[in-house]
């Protein structure tokens, strides 16, 4: 008994002094963008010239396309190339970590470029500032006219090791391209890279185009046209300029889709004064109705799984959005607030979807969740609409149209993009006017 | 008879007063503390957590000094002698050790293509100089532990009893760190974002060892979103270092957890 006593007193005494682990819970940080440094691009000496640009500048070129994608991001902070001590090409073999914390950066991108054999070789590797150790080290061999695109393709996998959700620079942009009065616009295809560069346009402009979008391969693009104020639907080759008709339909057409399979289109036409969401098959051509009601059904987008739908329709008196499953069964209104709803697109992520709203006269572009809660507005203004979205879900792009005057002055249409938490908003640059933009997936996957 | 009266008297009396002294305090309302709201600029008050009164402290740190060389000449904890490896570790040593494993795991998730480029790198980027470098820092490393060992000792740990941060000096910690975290901000709402770091501290508060406790989700598929913000809250713990740890009782401090969880503040 004694014995038993003493044990437990011992433990008692040892108890006492036993020190538990102490525990901080650390619930908030800063939302400043991450300082990051883009050393210049180390041009190698072995290089050979090539006419069709300034190879010794090379290096520096790429940092700066580089540089533009993670500025426009909003999350990150270039530093300015000024206060850099260390060489590109030293920095690349071996950064002096304190020199690169001395300017505050907290991560570092280093690389080489090599042009031999009439082959552009560019190698990369972004660094722990901090940690003082490698993250990522890749290279790429292209040929010299497609540096942009490795900037690009660099960028992404930067943005992924640092954010963990995949990039979005390495990606393209339809949109309708319009010049001219206000009265009498020419409206082409433009297509151009995320950062506005490399435009090129895949119609003429003898014919009004509207509302391209891609396929997921990013090779087709559907549009709609009007032939002898017929509107039809088009696929477009954007590799090979070969067009076809999908169809043309009676009525007013509007905003066909691919499915996320890219096997169907989806599309609302008016058949007999009644506008419903129809699919066809691109490969049988059989047209198939999935909403059948006395009421305007337009803009379906499907879920990225491919199994929903939302659309717009005005069953309930006004304008607002619904989501059924992809059998046209289960519909369900998920808008409830004042004013009218449209152009519902469904995000890649599948978590949200982006709408246009109207209310007391005023355009505002915004996101709910697909049950239709959480709606946040993010942008406000005269007129905009038809977001579109970035392949990783977390960027918005849409047009902005200005006041004009009663003979058209003053009218300009841009493309504008914003961050889903709705700050980062910006004017996208384009050669002409612009509208109706749609983002492609990534081009290299 | 009297004997077991007088007991009875002596307990019916004890218990009375017992409850005469607890029973209005068990009356009073509980007091409704205000969430507590840190702030940058704390200012540590010298009395919290302070064992003894200085002078008294003096006196006893040095008795107890004197103990503590007994006890470590007599017996050094056995726990200590564990954490000594028997002889520095060699960095080449450690790179065949990770690639037997990756061997063993799964070979068919190696990209041809990332793998050459890895190897390519590796030839490059190989430096004797950066070798020697690792091996004077493992001493170093070592050299810091085999130190701190032998201060601990009985006496040292009996020498301080108050446990945990006080309020303000856990304010003052938790305040530095969220100026040091850069949150990432493609973290996903609806996964679970705790981060658990332990460390090791020294005196000073600069961070003798970190090691994150899920470390395996950090490499799980579908997960990448995770290794980032451990990334970024071990980050933050180095630009932060020396962290604020109070200026006594290191006993009490040394091991601290550090728990990120951005949760809140992404919804809020």
């Amino acid at each position: 008994m004694k014995k038993i006593f003493f044990i437990f007193l011992f433990f008692i005494i040892s108890f006492k002094n036993a020190y538990s682990l102490i525990k901080v819970d650390i619930t908030r940080g800063n939302l400043d963008p991450l300082p990051i440094a883009i050393s210049p691009l180390h041009v190698d000496s072995k290089s050979e010239k090539l006419s069709l640009f300034d190879t010794d500048k090379l290096g520096e070129e790429i940092s700066k396309v580089i540089e533009q994608n993670f500025r426009s991001t909003g999350l990150f902070n270039p530093l300015k190339k000024d206060s850099f001590v260390q060489k590109p090409d030293i920095a690349h073999l071996k950064p002096r970590f304190e020199d690169w914390r001395l300017i505050k950066a907290q991560a570092l991108i280093t690389g080489k470029v090599l042009i031999k054999n009439k082959k552009l070789k560019v190698e990369f590797r972004l660094w722990d500032t901090i940690a003082s150790k490698e993250m990522i080290a890749l290279s790429f061999t292209t040929t010299p006219p497609n540096w942009r695109r490795v900037a690009h393709i660099i960028s992404d996998k930067v943005y992924e090791r640092l954010t963990g959700e995949s990039g979005y620079f390495d990606t393209r942009i339809i949109y309708v391209s319009e010049t001219g009065p206000k009265d009498r616009r020419i409206k082409k295809l433009g297509l151009m890279d995320q950062d506005g560069y490399n435009t090129k346009y895949l119609t003429l402009g003898n014919e009004l185009v509207l509302t391209p979008r891609f396929n997921p391969t990013n090779q087709l693009v559907t549009y709609m046209s009007y032939f002898k104020n017929m509107p039809r639907v088009y696929l477009l080759d954007i590799e090979t300029g070969i067009q076809e008709v999908v169809g043309s339909f009676p009525g007013m057409t509007f905003a066909p889709r691919f499915s996320p399979d890219g096997k169907k289109i989806i599309m609302s036409f008016a058949k007999d004064g009644n506008s419903d969401i129809y699919t066809m098959d691109l490969k049988t051509r059989i047209v198939e109705k999935i909403t059948n009601h006395p009421s305007i059904d337009t803009s379906p987008s499907y879920s990225p799984d491919g199994k929903f739908i939302c659309f717009n329709s005005d069953r309930s008196g006004v304008q607002q959005i619904y989501v059924m499953r992809s059998d046209g069964t289960q519909v369900k209104r998920i808008t409830f607030g004042t004013g009218l709803y449209g152009t519902p697109v469904w995000s890649p992520r599948g978590d949200l979807i982006a709408f246009t709203k109207v209310r007391k006269g005023r355009f505002y572009i915004g996101v709910m969740r697909a049950d239709g809660t959480g709606e946040r507005l993010l942008t406000e203004n005269f007129y905009q609409e038809a977001p579109s979205w970035s392949p990783n879900g977390r960027v918005l792009i849409f047009y902005r149209e200005t006041k004009s005057g009663s003979k058209g002055e003053g009218f300009s249409a841009k493309l504008w993009s914003i961050d889903i938490t709705g700050y980062n908003e910006r004017q996208i640059k384009t050669e002409t006017d612009a509208s109706d933009p749609s983002w492609s997936s990534l081009l290299s996957k | 008879m009297s004997r077991s009266l007088f007991f009875s008297f002596f307990l019916h009396a004890f218990f009375i007063y017992l409850t005469a002294l607890t029973l209005p305090f068990m009356l009073r309302n509980p007091i409704d503390l205000p969430p507590i709201v840190s702030v940058e600029f704390i200012e540590i008050r010298d009395e919290t957590n302070i064992p003894y009164a200085p002078k008294a402290r003096k006196i006893i740190e040095k008795v107890k000094k004197e103990k503590e060389r007994v006890v470590s000449e007599q017996a050094p904890p056995a726990d200590i002698a564990k954490e000594k490896p028997d002889r520095i570790p060699m960095p080449e040593d450690k790179k065949e050790k990770q690639e037997l494993k990756k061997k063993k795991q799964n070979p068919e998730e190696i990209k041809p293509q990332i793998r050459q480029v890895s190897e390519f790198e590796k030839k490059e980027l190989f430096d004797p100089n950066q070798i020697a470098a690792l091996i004077d820092k493992a001493k170093e490393e070592q050299a810091e532990t085999e130190r701190k060992s032998e201060k601990l000792t009985q006496s040292n740990v009996k020498n301080s009893f108050a446990k945990g941060l006080s309020l303000s000096e856990e304010d003052a910690l938790r305040a530095q760190i969220f100026g040091c975290w850069s949150v990432p901000l493609g973290l996903p709402f609806d996964e679970e974002l705790l981060v658990r770091i332990k460390l090791k501290l020294k005196p000073d508060g600069t961070i003798l060892k970190s090691e994150i406790l899920d470390h395996a989700r950090m490499n799980t598929p579908g997960q990448s979103f995770y290794r980032v913000l451990a990334e970024s809250a071990l980050r933050a713990i180095r630009i932060c270092q020396p962290l604020k740890v109070p200026p006594t009782g290191y006993e009490r401090w040394k091991n601290l957890q550090l728990n990120f969880d951005p949760t809140e503040m992404l919804k809020g």
